[in-house]
């Protein structure tokens, strides 16, 4: 206990009294993570006073408390109000309040629950619960917290499950329940006898919920920590599962949206909407109005019509006077001025010292899920025409806050909106906002009908949330050899924040009137934020890193791993840069300056795993990152062809990719695995050739023919995942962690591979297309069949 | 409206769209059949590929008039077509068998069009290449990548 640098996630036993390790310290009181956090940061701050002779970085907020922490700390309170039960047919019921959209949580909650008691994952039915107001904070999904907000919980109350199933059949059969197991959906006794659950659920939910429940030990687990697949894979691989457009809501019709030419445009009039209302098929023409309580409501001309084709035609067919959106005349160039010159300036270095440093321009993105922003809604009235309630179906991340803005516009008490959440087609954060929700309330509210409101994908890209576009400068001082400060500072157009985690990270409200783009409140939260979710594993001597939001109003949003992503990457790039100045190997300067041991292991596992250090042919290149996130661990170890042939006249190619992590606890090997090769994919997109290019204040991208995500043959042939096996440490976070190290690698191998530096994102970024015209949909491809 | 007659998944329809209505819109707004995805409209993402004739093809770029006479599967009936030809694994087409044995998808939205044209490639070829494989240009946004080239390689060693 004499390293300072030591954190309280690689010494959870001393946040504990009395020798239990933290997971039984929660087990036993829900409230206990905040005693922990108050703990862990007091013996580190006493701790500090042992400062070696190396000038060492102080640790970072995150190494006390980050996001997951605060979910974990606001969403324990109302843990008792999940819904696990189990039926009279013996199946287990899990409602999850969270969003799932292919992070595979729900088949990690079902692994859990089967772990505890004694049932397949098969026996677990998971659906994601409506918006429960009550549940406060318990019901945002974000911040690859989920796993470790759940692993504190559900075990337990699972365990609580078995243990009343257990005292119901010992009250059935008269005896005590010493003897008593459960197995496979049983209470089984010592002679042989069984009850099955569903015998023993009527009786169990009348006895009380036991005090002490202790989840099982690690090592007696069966379920978690093995390979499951997907409880949905039989319904995905069929057909038979149901996204958002896909329900069939009495009465609901297709509508579809004529958007601006610039972003936030405003509707100044219709010049056509009669003509427009009796082309065939269509049921109304409405203009979407100005507005909105917490964010604004998108612009545009709504069209209603008997079917999604028809609704194309005519919102193309529509002739729009527009007024002038938040960005007009800005572009990548004009964005990127006014960040540059946002940036604070570096500190002076001392005599004698080296600098290494950097600018680096991050492109916008787009979310880009395979489902466009979409939703159902159905607004009803009385015998009089009044209002009297609205039925909701969308991917939602964020359903309350859905649920009470939509409430409010709707003039209507809370209880009077229902909310589904409806697994979705992909997110990577782009369903923690509800515009589609707003926008199809306006609709049905207009029309009187049910409206299933569907993005064209190239509104989706140009209109629907995104990154919004980076600046970064760092500089490394190094002094005899040794790196004495690492300074870095961040600027990009200002984040949207008002999605509820706000109000979790603070008391202070976020949601500032629509018209106030950049309120205090969200500068507070971006910040928070920031601070709770970005941390660098090295002794880098003083480190600072500053972000600065600009006043920019775009419709930005939070994207897989928020600021983490673009911010690691640059220092790993950074740290290469510095290895190659010190004339050190790039695997051994990291070696030597991280600080934390499980950082260190994963660099290992994946350098010896992928030989690092071999010879490469002449515009190959191998290139090696590592990072701590969410209290997870990952290196990536890559190889790259950046060939000119290749990387001449296009993207350049990851060849081969070799991946570590330490998750603490790793509850579903096969999710574990995907999350991994999902991040491959989409760094491999977002560093090599995925970007949008703002122009005239609207992107040109309108199609995965020109936002270049990767296809088939750009994800490497040779992917090799290892995951670290459970050594007792905390549970740590998966859907994001993998963005970063995947993206830091794949930069640093292209910089060897070519002899470039990395600096501008993505490094392939022609206009290589004719863009959509502004305003108008693409029209529709027409293709014989194949014969 | 015109009829439109054509057969989907074995059954003749009968249904009432403009000529030059893409069939996708016709078999989801119209017959409620929710398996072929929306994903861009204009034959780029490939999340809505079903099979007319056997063959893969995408429903938002083949207008209604088009399929006439001609018979359409979508992924709902692609596990009938292999159970008719005797060739299903536990109710399932082979493909679909070993992806879920392989546990590919993520969110699944593309895979029904991943699968279909999976199973188009290996109706073409019983020895798919890696460059066969990158021919094929579904978007997953997921990154399944790797585990749809490990699936279509592992059916076409157990195709029947």
């Amino acid at each position: 206990m004499t390293d300072p640098t030591r954190c309280p996630q690689d010494g959870s036993t001393f946040l504990a009294p009395d020798g239990l390790r933290r997971r039984s310290l929660l087990a036993y009181a829900l409230s206990a993570p905040v005693a922990s956090v108050a703990a862990g940061f007091a013996a580190n701050l006493a701790l500090t006073g042992d400062a070696q002779a190396l000038p060492l970085t102080p640790p970072d907020t995150v190494d006390y408390y980050d996001l997951g922490d605060a979910v974990l700390q606001t969403s324990l309170p109302t843990m008792p109000l999940v819904r696990l039960s189990v039926a009279t047919d013996g199946r287990v019921k899990l409602e999850l309040p969270r969003m799932e959209s292919g992070q595979g949580f729900d088949t990690a909650a079902a692994m859990m629950v089967a772990e505890e008691l004694a049932v397949a994952p098969a026996q677990v039915d998971v659906t994601l619960s409506d918006a429960r107001p009550e549940l406060v904070f318990n019901q945002l999904t974000g911040g690859s917290t989920n796993v470790r907000v759940f692993d504190a919980a559900l075990p337990v109350m699972a365990a609580a499950l078995r243990l009343r199933l257990i005292a119901a059949a010992a009250q059935q059969w008269g005896v005590g329940t010493a003897g008593l197991v459960a197995r496979a959906g049983m209470v089984v006794d010592t002679l042989g006898r069984t009850l099955s659950y569903g015998s023993l659920t009527a009786l169990a939910a009348a006895l009380p919920i036991p005090a002490g429940v202790l989840p099982k030990p690690a090592a007696q687990n069966t379920v978690v920590g093995t390979r499951q697949g997907r409880i949905d894979a039989r319904a995905i691989v069929t057909g038979q599962k149901k996204f958002t457009l896909d329900l069939a809501v009495s009465g609901a019709r297709p509508t579809m949206v004529r958007r601006p030419p610039t972003v936030m445009g405003t509707v100044v009039s219709i010049r056509n909407q009669a003509a427009v209302q009796a082309m065939p098929g269509v049921l109304a023409v409405v203009a979407l109005p100005a507005g909105g309580n917490i964010t604004p409501t998108p612009p545009g001309v709504a069209v209603m019509a008997e079917t999604f084709g028809q609704a194309w035609t005519a919102v193309n067919a529509l002739d729009v006077v527009w007024g002038k959106g938040t960005i007009d005349g800005e572009s990548n160039a004009t964005i990127h001025a006014k960040l540059k010159a946002s940036v604070l300036p570096f500190a002076v270095p001392p005599l004698g010292a080296l600098t290494v440093e950097g600018e680096f321009e991050m492109a916008p993105l787009s979310h880009a899920p395979m489902e466009v922003d979409c939703a159902i809604a159905d607004v009803r009235r009385n015998a009089a025409g009044a209002i009297v309630g609205c039925e909701i179906w969308a991917g939602l991340q964020s359903p309350i806050i859905t649920q009470q803005d939509m409430a409010a516009t709707l003039g209507l008490p809370v209880s009077a909106v229902k909310v589904h959440v409806i697994s979705s087609g992909g997110s990577f954060g782009r369903r923690l906002f509800w515009d589609p929700v707003q926008q199809a309330v306006q609709v049905s509210k207009l029309t009187g009908r049910p409206a299933k409101l569907l993005y064209h994908r190239a509104d989706d890209m140009r209109h629907g949330r995104g990154r919004p576009q980076q600046y970064h400068r760092a500089r490394a001082t190094l002094l005899l050899g040794q790196v004495t400060a690492f300074e870095h500072r961040i600027a990009s157009p200002r984040l949207d924040t008002r999605h509820g985690f706000g109000e979790l990270l603070t008391a202070a409200a976020a949601s500032a009137p629509a018209t106030v783009q950049q309120s205090l409140g969200n500068l507070a939260v971006e910040e928070a934020l920031f601070k709770t979710m970005v941390s660098a594993p090295y002794n880098f001597g003083v480190a600072t890193r500053t972000l600065q939001p600009a006043p920019i109003a775009m419709n930005t949003g939070s994207y897989r791993s928020v600021h983490i992503q673009p911010t690691r990457m640059v220092e790993e790039i950074m740290v290469d840069e510095m290895a190659a100045r010190l004339g050190q190997d790039a695997l051994a300067f990291r070696l030597a300056n991280l600080r934390q041991d499980r950082a260190k292991a994963v660099l290992q596992a994946v350098a010896t795993a992928a030989g690092w250090g071999k010879v490469m042919p002449k515009g190959f290149g191998q290139g090696i990152a590592v990072h701590q996130e969410t209290r997870s661990y990952v290196a990536v170890c890559v190889e790259v062809d950046g060939r000119a042939q290749v990387a001449g006249t296009g993207p350049a190619v990851v060849t081969r990719a070799t991946i570590a992590i330490d998750v603490g606890k790793p509850v579903n090997l096969s999710g574990i695995e995907a999350q991994l090769e999902g991040a491959l994919a989409e760094s491999i997109s977002i560093v090599l050739m995925a970007g949008l290019h703002v122009q005239n204040g609207l992107p040109l991208e309108g199609s995965f023919s020109q936002y270049r995500y990767g296809r088939n043959k750009h994800y490497p042939k040779d992917v090799k995942v290892i995951i670290l096996p459970n050594k007792g440490d905390p549970i740590g976070g998966l859907g994001e962690v993998g963005m970063a190290a995947c993206s830091g690698a794949i930069a640093n191998a292209w910089a060897r591979a070519t002899g470039l530096k990395p600096r501008k994102f993505p490094l392939y970024f022609p206009v290589d297309f004719t863009p959509f015209p502004p305003g108008r949909l693409p029209d529709p491809v027409v293709n014989p069949i194949p014969v | 409206m015109p009829a439109q007659n054509f057969t989907v998944n074995g059954k003749p329809v009968s249904v009432d769209a403009p000529d030059d209505m893409a069939t996708l819109w016709v078999l989801r707004d119209k017959l409620g059949i929710t398996g072929p995805k929306y994903g861009c409209g204009i034959n780029v993402c490939k999340a809505c590929t079903c099979h007319v004739n056997g063959k893969a093809a995408t429903m938002c770029s083949i207008p209604v008039a088009a399929v006439r006479g001609q018979s359409i599967t979508t992924i709902e009936g692609l596990a009938d077509t292999a159970v008719a030809a005797g060739k299903a694994v536990d109710g399932l087409h082979i493909v679909q068998k070993v992806w879920l044995d392989m546990d590919v998808a993520q969110c699944g939205f593309c895979q029904p069009g991943q699968i279909m044209a999976a199973a188009d490639l290996l109706r073409r070829t019983r020895t798919p290449t890696d460059a066969d494989i990158d021919a094929i240009e579904n978007v997953c946004r997921c990154g399944t990548y790797g585990r749809v080239r490990a699936a279509i390689k592992a059916a076409a060693a157990l195709m029947p």
